[in-house]
């Protein structure tokens, strides 16, 4: 048992262990998801709640599939419509949550640190599905899974992240754990879309996209952010995919099995050609979906166990 | 009653020296030694002009549930702040006589420590149209200033400050270049990029400052920048006084004693404006202030009530109180061999007093009697639930703290302790 933590608020706080037996577990719900029967048991009983306070149809689809195979009541509340707009704070949200006893809480805001406040105010596990431009844990471990099941292993390969790193959770929980998993990884975009110091994270900046993918095992694309965008970062979408965006011919500089990641939804024409991110031998940005599933369903697996384990002293 | 404070290491800031002696005042005053009346026995503490905090935030008019004067003034004695100089950016903001008038008479009646004011320098602190500052100064306004709303047109700006300067009054500004640091609740680097937080270069503060200096020269006003955090603005400031512009600057006793690394896992208590900084910024205000480029420490104490604290760390409010742990954190610096005992006494009392033209802030004959006995070895564990503020936004909740005042003495009258 490697993995004990109450809550999963993001990759910094666990350690390579932990998110091996994760992966490990994730393995397992992979064969229970290809099979006919999908049920399993290890959330019967428990009240599941999806709080996103941020538009997602994938991610919550995901977490709601998840917590229904292992048997968990889930339910969904789209926070962006409810009481916040009559002035509820998200402590109060919490309380009131909190005082129907549910079990896990799916949380996805869009403030960096919100998760982790609302985690201190309720007696149950809560699970970090993306804060502001944080960390989106579950993210970065399906894509590590992804990784592990098209490459073989989870170190000692060379990653580029490209993109919109500033606004970017995902590039931040990726980072993290393929550090921790002693992984080169490169950051690739332009300075206005870089974070200040983000080299002190142990990773390479690239600004030019040809260097940056220069004999990488993995290419991973981010969404360019446009709700996000200020104006002013970029000049334009046809620069920026002339620079940024990934193509057949810029793909060739990296290894000639290299893999396409991206955790979606793909602005194809943007960030990435859209006939490429339909390339079976090169793609796997399907598997990427189905791989979520699994290590959601691993995440909360684990979770009501360490729960229940706190829970009986 | 000629009244004699005997016993004590006495501080006087106007030559940086501490030296055991004694005090004689009578009716308030500081007066030369004579035959005394009564005899007060410091019992060797340190004996010094009572501390000046320049830029209180008192929730009146607005804002009473988070900070009184009567609250802000039990605050102030307990923390050996004798004269508290208080901010404009209330609700509304005090830019006309008529507010300032009232607030006057509110602090008056309930405070037991000195208080001046200072008036907004734009109406509604908007930046648009400058306020009424001859009749402001009239009724009392001791300094101009928009705080932390840096007015951003700068012909307004020099157009004030041509005229603060007809009247001989003095501007206080918010070195911050306001777009650079809009929407921005970090100071830009690893720790900003790490958590996430949308973060500000400490240049934007450099960039303010360059502004204001400018527009200083232009027109001759004297200026007075309230808090200089960063590194970079040091050389900046270091050049304008030794070409002998009229200015001066302040910094706050958080971003002297704490650093970004604070704010760890998104505590909102360490949510300031400007946010935390660098540890190399915090040595280079430290050297600022040895150097005595920086003239000023103040608290900037900003009473906030849990509900505005107890959110996201983007959308929570910004501030600290700290009208009582001036001098403990201050003391810190002492105690780890930053700054000297006198310097920072002297940051604290003739300097703004100095800058404002008040008679207080020394230990001469004719001062007003504005002292305090305090105890620089005394450790205690700060709870936030004791102080005397009717916020309790603190920073230092819990940490180990050593020295506290054991006695405040305002214009004569012991006020707290003793």
């Amino acid at each position: 048992m490697s993995f004990k933590d109450k809550h999963l608020l993001g990759i910094e706080a666990i350690r390579p262990e932990a998110i091996l037996e994760i992966l490990d577990l994730a393995e397992e719900y992979v064969q229970l998801n290809r099979s006919r029967d999908k049920r399993a048991q290890s959330l019967t009983g428990l009240t599941q709640i999806n709080m996103f306070f941020e538009n997602s149809t994938r991610t919550q689809a995901s977490f709601e599939l998840a917590g229904k195979r292992l048997g968990a009541n889930v339910m969904n509340l789209s926070m962006e419509a409810s009481s916040l707009k009559k002035g509820e704070t998200l402590i109060d949200t919490a309380l009131t949550l909190n005082a129907m006893q549910p079990d896990l809480l799916v949380v996805r805001h869009p403030q960096s640190g919100a998760v982790d406040l609302l985690s201190q105010k309720v007696n149950c596990s809560v699970l970090n599905a993306g804060d502001g431009r944080h960390e989106h844990p579950t993210q970065a471990l399906l894509d590590a899974l992804t990784i592990r099941r098209a490459k073989g292993r989870l170190h000692r390969l060379s990653i580029a992240i490209c993109g919109d790193i500033a606004h970017s959770r995902v590039a931040r929980s990726n980072i993290i754990l393929l550090g921790k998993m002693e992984n080169r990884v490169r950051l690739v975009g332009p300075p206005t879309l870089m974070p200040s110091e983000i080299n002190e994270l142990g990773v390479e900046v690239y600004q030019d996209m040809r260097q940056g993918l220069k004999d990488v095992d993995v290419v991973m694309m981010l969404r360019l952010q446009k709700e996000r965008m200020d104006g002013g970062f970029i000049p334009s979408e046809r620069e920026y995919y002339y620079r940024f965006g990934l193509n057949k011919e810029k793909l060739s500089l990296a290894k000639e099995d290299a893999i396409v990641m991206h955790p979606g939804p793909m602005n194809r024409g943007v960030e990435i050609d859209g006939e490429l991110a339909d390339d079976i031998n090169r793609s796997v940005i399907q598997e990427q979906v189905e791989m979520g599933v699994a290590v959601r369903m691993a995440a909360m697996h684990l979770l009501a166990r360490n729960y229940n384990i706190e829970d009986n002293g | 009653m000629k009244t004699l404070l005997t016993n004590a290491k006495v501080i006087d800031p106007v030559t940086e020296t501490i030296s055991d002696g004694e005090i004689m005042f009578e009716d308030g005053i500081i007066i030369s030694r004579e035959k005394e009346d009564k005899t007060i026995d410091c019992q060797g503490l340190y004996l010094s002009p009572g501390l000046i905090d320049l830029g209180v935030k008192v929730g009146e008019p607005g804002e009473r549930h988070k900070e009184s004067y009567k609250s802000a003034g039990a605050a102030a004695a307990a923390g050996g702040v004798t004269t508290i100089v208080t901010r404009p950016d209330t609700h509304p903001a005090i830019d006309t006589p008529e507010v300032l008038e009232f607030i006057r008479r509110r602090a008056h009646e309930v405070c037991p420590v000195n208080v001046v004011h200072m008036a907004a320098l734009t109406k509604e602190r908007a930046g648009r149209e400058m306020t009424e500052i001859g009749f402001l100064k009239d009724a009392g306004a001791i300094a101009f200033t928009d705080f932390n709303n840096v007015v951003r047109n700068s012909k307004i700006l020099s157009r004030a400050l041509s005229y603060a300067k007809s009247m001989d009054a003095l501007v206080i500004g918010h070195p911050q270049d306001p777009d650079l640091s809009d929407e921005t609740v970090a100071t830009s680097g690893k720790f900003a990029s790490l958590r996430g937080l949308p973060s500000v270069t400490p240049l934007a503060e450099r960039m303010g400052l360059d502004r204001d200096m400018a527009l200083v020269e232009l027109t001759g006003a004297q200026y007075h920048f309230d808090q200089i955090t960063t590194a970079r603005s040091i050389p900046a400031l270091e050049r304008a006084k030794k070409n002998g512009h009229k200015v001066t600057a302040g910094t706050s006793i958080h971003h002297l004693t704490l650093n970004e690394f604070d704010i760890a896992d998104y505590r909102s208590f360490f949510k300031l404006d400007p946010p935390l900084r660098s540890e190399n910024d915090r040595l280079a205000i430290i050297d600022a202030v040895n150097s005595g480029f920086i003239d000023v420490i103040s608290s900037f104490h900003t009473p906030q009530d849990e509900e505005s604290k107890r959110l996201p760390f983007e959308t929570a409010a910004a501030g600290a109180v700290g009208l009582e742990t001036l001098l403990p954190a201050s003391l810190q610096l002492f105690h780890n061999q930053s700054v000297s005992l006198a310097k920072l006494i002297k940051t604290m009392t003739l300097n703004p007093a100095t800058l404002l033209g008040l008679p207080s802030g020394r230990i001469t004959p004719g001062a007003p009697a504005d002292l305090i006995i305090f105890d620089t070895d005394v450790p205690f564990i700060l709870d936030r639930e004791r102080l005397r503020s009717k916020s309790k936004n603190t920073p230092f909740d819990g940490h180990k703290m050593q020295g506290r005042v054991m006695q405040t003495i305002v214009n004569g009258k012991t006020i707290f302790g003793g």
